[in-house]
């Protein structure tokens, strides 16, 4: 410090002769940086493997056996299951095989309805309403009306709002997803509000507000982001509790109609009989419900390891 | 300040959510005294009618349950006519507030043990373990789980009461019951932020400057993890403290939990609009108490622009 640098110790160097660090591979998108890391976890693809039989079975499943989901033959009632009923019959001599696949339709169709909604509405409600809390007068006012909606949805029995849908509509599979959309996300959306306001105030949320950056662009590619954990986990528990909530709805005969089936309302009539020894009743749909719960678990914890880079070390 | 202002946001949006109700509930068909109605003389169901000003117009209707409501009167009971909406919480809300503080406490409890194990042995067989016991416990709800411990527990081996309520042993089985999803909802949701935590820079000076792991865990891990179970943990709250339809009717257990269900049933308007809005009183009070928790786990957060 101090001393004067005489110019005549430095000299010029040929910039194309030197070696700098290489571009070696073809940059990825986000898109397929994510899915070549998802292949690379081999849980995750075992996962995503079990969602797509479960879905080719619902798909295709009772058209395999001559039977149909409702046709009844009492002289073959409560049999095990065998070559012959590969799943067993249930109390109305009714196959379950067919049974269980045509019911793969309606519970996933209801889970994957419920997962939409949640991820759509809940999580844009609750990133919305986080990262306006606090920003002025109109921010508090945004956060203040959507909490207020979240709690008053809420409040509203439930049932009441199920009943009200089945006045105006026929009772089904697209009433109890309406029913299941008015309010299924609010859940979603108090718990993302509470992960805005926490992340709202890192440094990197800042830098982005000092550039400029648009209030959506830093809710949806900076705070919703870095939230995906924890929605992947909240989805994972929306699904089974949707396929539940319409085995309860069917259970108070506001649900799907006899002779359809659901797993839900399959493992509910089966509770009366698991005491006199017919397992297969209760095990096959509480096995596929349990089976699509882990599927969708350990394909949900590679999808969280791809998306966060972070996770990646 | 906030707080004033907050405490009057809260009663309008139980004015809301009671008039929605109410309005909903009138909108349905249906009679409270239709079964009554065939059987008695008509003048006798018209008096009965009376009695629950139900042969006022609606909006009469509206004004007298809202003047009666400010009054802390919930009216009485149309399907047991000898008590009143605030007989009927009074007496069953101790039983079911107790199954359902049980039931959270054990969830929050185990849920937390197993999501921090989970997290710090990630992909290692603790990890597993505790992923396997979570998934379990989301996939079999608490209507398929009772029969099977009263089966077990009360039928088998006969360890413990098969229903009803009174002493502590009875209240284990669905304790139980009811704890085992939230407890797996609870360790996923830890595992998940947990994991995220310990990426952390902060959580490696810890390390560096020498703090034993269990410190590292419980001082800089835990507080900055929690938030999104506090989040989950308060609507649940207010659902498990209000009783539940299913495990109160399986265990014979006397909570308020039915009459959610059964008013709405048998359109006994009263009740209805008794438990929702004590139902509701519950719900925006606890919220409150979240948003306020928030502050207090992380001192960065800011509510409104007050810096409140």
């Amino acid at each position: 410090m101090g001393k004067q640098l005489d110019s005549s110790l430095f000299r010029s160097v040929d910039t194309a002769k030197i070696q700098t660090d290489s571009i070696q591979r073809p940059s990825l998108s986000v898109w397929k940086d994510t899915l070549l890391s998802i292949l690379k976890n081999k849980l995750a693809v075992l996962g995503l493997l079990l969602l797509l039989i479960i879905i080719f079975f619902g798909i295709v499943g009772p058209s395999m056996v001559s039977y149909s989901a409702s046709e009844q033959d009492l002289t073959g009632a409560n049999l095990a299951p065998s070559s012959e009923h590969l799943f067993g019959t249930d109390d109305l001599g009714r196959d379950m095989w067919s049974r269980t696949w045509q019911g793969a339709r309606v519970s996933l169709t209801i889970g994957f309805f419920a997962a939409l909604i949640d991820l759509v509405i809940g999580v844009i409600v609750g990133g919305v309403s986080g990262y306006m809390a606090g920003r002025g007068k109109v921010g508090d006012r945004i956060d203040n009306i959507l909490m207020r909606i979240v709690e008053i949805l809420y409040g509203i029995p439930y049932l009441l709002v199920v009943i009200l849908l089945m006045v105006i509509m026929e009772p089904g599979v697209l009433t109890i997803i309406i029913a299941l959309s008015v309010t299924g996300w609010v859940g979603m959306a108090r718990i993302i509000r509470g992960q805005v306001l926490q992340l709202k105030e890192q440094e990197y949320v800042m830098a982005a507000e000092k550039l400029g950056t648009s209030h959506a662009k830093i809710i949806f590619r900076h705070l919703l982001p870095n939230t995906i954990g924890i929605i992947i986990v909240n989805l994972t528990f929306t699904i089974p509790t949707a396929i539940f909530a319409e085995a309860f709805l069917s259970f108070l005969g506001l649900g799907v109609q006899a002779p359809f089936a659901s797993w839900g309302t399959m493992a509910n009539d089966a509770l009366g009989v698991i005491l006199s020894g017919q397992w297969w009743r209760l095990f096959f749909p509480a096995f596929m419900i349990s089976l699509t719960m882990f599927a969708f678990n350990v394909f949900g914890d590679g999808l969280q390891d791809a998306l966060d880079p972070q996770a990646r070390n | 300040m906030y707080i004033v202002k907050r405490f009057f946001t809260m009663l309008l949006t139980i004015w809301v959510i009671a008039s929605l109700t109410f309005v909903i509930m009138k909108f349905i068909p249906g009679d409270p005294f239709a079964s009554d109605a065939d059987v008695l003389p008509e003048e006798v169901v018209e008096n009965m009618r009376a009695k629950y000003n139900l042969d006022e117009p609606i909006p009469i209707q509206y004004v007298l349950y809202i003047k009666n409501l400010v009054m802390f009167d919930l009216g009485p009971s149309i399907e047991s006519e000898t008590r009143t909406v605030n007989d009927i919480i009074s007496s069953g809300f101790p039983a079911s507030a107790t199954l359902g503080l049980q039931s959270l406490l054990i969830a929050i409890i185990f849920g937390l043990l197993l999501g921090i194990i989970a997290a710090l042995y990630h992909n290692r067989f603790l990890d597993y373990v505790s992923m396997v016991i979570a998934i379990v416990g989301i996939s079999v709800p608490s209507f398929i789980l009772a029969p099977l411990l009263i089966n077990y527990f009360s039928v088998k081996w006969g360890m413990l009461p098969v229903a009803s309520w009174g002493s502590f042993q009875h209240s284990i089985l669905p304790t139980l019951a009811l704890a085992t999803t939230p407890l797996a909802v609870v360790a996923r949701f830890m595992r998940s932020s947990m994991l995220e935590v310990m990426n952390q820079n902060y959580i490696k000076t810890a390390d560096a400057k020498g703090l034993s792991s269990f410190k590292i865990v419980l001082k800089h891990g835990i507080r900055n993890a929690i938030l999104p179970v506090v989040s989950f943990i308060g609507p649940l709250f207010v659902s498990l403290i209000t009783g539940t339809f299913v495990i109160e009717k399986i265990f014979a257990i006397p909570g308020i939990g039915k009459y959610f269900v059964d008013s709405i049933f048998n359109r006994d308007y009263p009740v209805i609009m008794g438990t929702t809005v004590f139902f509701s009183v519950i719900l925006v009070f606890t919220l409150f108490l979240i948003d306020i928790s928030y502050r207090f786990i992380d001192p960065r957060i800011k509510l409104t622009s007050k810096g409140d």
